[in-house]
């Protein structure tokens, strides 16, 4: 009896925190025509989550892609496709790990970066000031950073696959000896601009979940060090997850 | 708010980075798009069955691709299926006496429109309709009509042994 | 005058003489009482200082003051108005004739100084950026640091950034300034800047400052009149050389500093020897 208690008490409070970020997810989408005004806090916010990221999705680019062309190789070469490993490379990195693996990385780097920034802001009664000084903190802090992340996550995304059949290339015609004709050839052939299309729209979307998630996670961070650690380390484990969820949903909805 | 010229620049080189990724991706990764507009032109052709063949299935010529299927509609007067193609301006020398069938790529693959050239010296102008088509393949057809040929070659093999056999 | 608990306010003649009217105010979070028929008023032009012993809900005070949270019971009028009855955009005005003072300074870590003291103005008005500039470097000169103007804050020792603070919660000429605990932390010579900081902007510029703070002996050099709360309730009022004088042992030990009294030095517990030799752990 203790147990379902147990249950219903976190089925519930799961309910009103979901609820709570749907109706945070309203506010700042509804500020986000009004922020473009101050065009310069987003630019700041679009170097912080994509300029300062890059170095490590083009090396994770770099090195998926590297290993995508060696188990592709691997892969096709027992079915004698060896030919159509820049098919099979770029359909790979298009359509699923470009969008998947740039948003897990940014959700730990650019969206810890956020969370503990706007955590500690609360810590330190920065945003009690701002709301002091009659400025709303939502409109000034939050929603700058979030407009700033859905724009940078699908330039990373794209960044990112572009690299990443680099790398492939690079390991299949130089070192596994593939043709390069055949390797690009096959790949135009069989590739469409619907395939990197989906691509993006996956990067969109998960840069709208990500970029949420890390800036609610901070503002509604207990003002502690110990609750600014924790809120940090929800946003990478709940963006993980929703991220994987709605891979799930949006391949099964674009397929 | 005062924005230091280095984070300008920064995310400026981030964002053109960023398109010049995806340009790169739509254009040396994808499907080279036959640009339509107005360098193409229309020509009809009328099927009695047009299979598995879409709208956006190439329309080509020994093997190389001229054009693509624009639409399919059913003419309700010839009671046949009649295709617009939409063919690429340049390969504007196509004799009007050509013939247009349906093939299928591969053993199951998707299915397309071949132009087999014929003879004539007058080519093909738009909107202009070819008059000699190979309707698609169905396979029940082909199974029947092979179910029928076999039962053919046995009645024919019964009557001659009937034949010999009275003789 | 008066020294015993619940005592009233000197009862203000006139409405528009009292900045803040707090009235029963009773408050609670979470079961626990914080005040419990309160009553407090904070006479305009006056440098009014709040005292009391740690966890008796000063800062909670200011909150209310500022419409940050709403009392349970009773009111709390500011400026003739009712936090608690403002929609957003008239507590917005209200604040922005309010200026506030936080106890860590709470300037924005990814702004320079410059920049922080401009906050309010870039937010709250279209001036050009000569005239924002203007006003900025006068603020910061009021407080002695225009020469400071391109420093982050993390580069700032405390004193100075309770200064840029100040110079931030004065930028926009609010009627009121709010300081919470000003003093805590610095050393003797910020101190005494603050403290001049304080009686200098107070009479320049004709405000009305209150001043949260448990800093005796440095509050009552400039407050003209002080509030000591305890246990919820205001225990005492009047003008520091009141309280001093003051023969109620509450007031006794806090004015005075004694380690025991009214508030007890020994936190409830069991009895000592029993403890001891208890054989069980307890």
């Amino acid at each position: 009896m203790g147990l379902l208690r147990e249950l219903w008490e976190a089925f519930r409070g799961a309910m009103v925190t979901i609820g709570d970020v749907v109706l945070f997810l309203g506010r700042l989408l509804a500020y986000t025509p009004a922020s473009f005004r101050r065009f310069g806090l987003i630019v700041h916010q679009i170097y912080n989550a994509g300029a300062l990221s890059l170095v490590i999705i083009m090396l994770c680019g770099l090195f998926v892609g590297m290993v995508l062309g060696l188990q592709g190789f691997d892969l096709l070469q027992r079915f004698g496709s060896e030919q159509s490993l820049g098919t099979a490379a770029a359909l790979g990195l298009l359509k699923e790990l470009g969008p998947v693996v740039t948003a897990l990385l940014f959700s730990g780097r650019a969206g810890t970066a956020l969370a503990s920034e706007i955590g500690l802001m609360r810590a330190t009664d920065q945003l009690s000031a701002i709301q002091m000084m009659a400025v709303d903190p939502v409109r000034r802090v939050c929603v700058p950073r979030f407009v700033g992340g859905i724009i940078a996550m699908p330039l990373l995304a794209v960044i990112f696959s572009a690299i990443g059949i680099y790398g492939a290339q690079l390991v299949g015609v130089q070192m596994m000896g593939v043709d390069s004709g055949q390797f690009w050839s096959q790949m135009r052939a069989s590739v469409e601009v619907r395939d990197v299309m989906e691509g993006v729209i996956k990067s969109c979307v998960f840069g709208v979940a990500c970029s949420l998630i890390a800036v609610y996670e901070g503002f509604n961070a207990i003002p502690t060090a110990e609750g600014v650690g924790r809120a940090t380390t929800r946003t990478v484990v709940i963006s993980a997850v929703v991220t994987l969820l709605l891979d799930y949903m949006l391949t099964a909805a674009l397929l | 708010m005062r924005q230091t010229r280095a984070i300008e620049l920064s995310t400026g080189l981030f964002a053109l980075l960023g398109f010049a990724a995806l340009f790169f991706l739509l254009t040396q990764i994808t499907n080279r798009e036959i640009r339509f507009g107005d360098s193409s032109y229309q020509l009809l052709a009328k099927f009695e069955n047009i299979g598995s063949l879409k709208v956006g299935a190439p329309v080509s010529m020994s093997g190389v691709t001229i054009g693509r299927v624009e639409k399919i509609e059913f003419d309700s007067t010839e009671y046949k299926a009649a295709a617009t193609l939409r063919i690429e301006s340049r390969y504007n020398r196509i004799p009007d006496d050509s013939d247009a069938s349906i093939f299928t790529a591969g053993l199951l693959g998707g299915q397309y429109i071949g132009i087999g050239p014929g003879g004539s010296e007058t080519y093909f102008k738009d909107k202009d309709q070819i008059h000699f088509t190979q309707s698609a393949i169905v396979l029940e057809d082909l199974i029947s009509k092979f179910l029928f040929s076999m039962a053919g070659k046995d009645m024919k093999q019964e009557s001659q042994g009937a034949e010999a056999k009275t003789e | 005058m008066a020294e015993d608990p619940q005592a009233a306010t000197p009862a203000a003649a006139v409405d528009g003489e009292n900045i803040v009217e707090i009235r029963n105010l009773q408050y609670g979070v979470a079961q626990r009482e914080i005040f419990r028929d309160l009553n407090i008023s904070i006479r305009r032009g006056r440098v009014t200082a709040i005292m009391g012993p740690s966890g008796t809900g000063k800062t909670t005070l200011l909150r209310l003051i500022t419409g940050q949270i709403f009392p349970d019971r009773g009111s709390v009028i500011v400026d003739g108005a009712e936090p608690k009855r403002l929609n957003r955009a008239e507590l917005y005005a209200l604040r922005q004739r309010m200026g506030m003072l936080f106890q860590n300074g709470a300037l924005l870590t990814d702004l320079n100084v410059f920049e922080n003291v401009a906050f309010p103005v870039r937010e709250h008005t279209d001036l050009p950026e000569r005239l924002i500039r203007h006003l900025v470097l006068t603020k910061l000169h009021a407080v002695g640091l225009r020469g400071a103007a391109e420093m982050i804050p993390a580069e700032l020792s405390g004193g100075m950034g309770r200064r840029v603070a100040l110079a931030r919660a004065m930028v926009m000429d609010p009627k009121m300034l709010i300081y919470d605990e000003p003093f805590a932390g610095l050393d003797p010579i910020s101190l005494g800047v603050v403290l001049r900081l304080i009686r200098h902007m107070n009479d320049a510029l004709g405000i009305t400052s209150i001043v949260v703070s448990h800093d005796v002996k440095e509050i009552s050099s400039v407050a003209d009149e002080s509030y000591l709360l305890s246990g919820g309730q205001v225990v005492a009022s009047g003008t520091p050389k009141e309280l001093q004088r003051s023969q109620s042992e509450v007031v006794r030990q806090f004015m005075e500093g004694l380690a025991d009294g009214p508030v007890p030095f020994h936190y409830p517990a069991p009895d000592y020897a029993t403890q001891l030799l208890a054989r069980e752990e307890p």
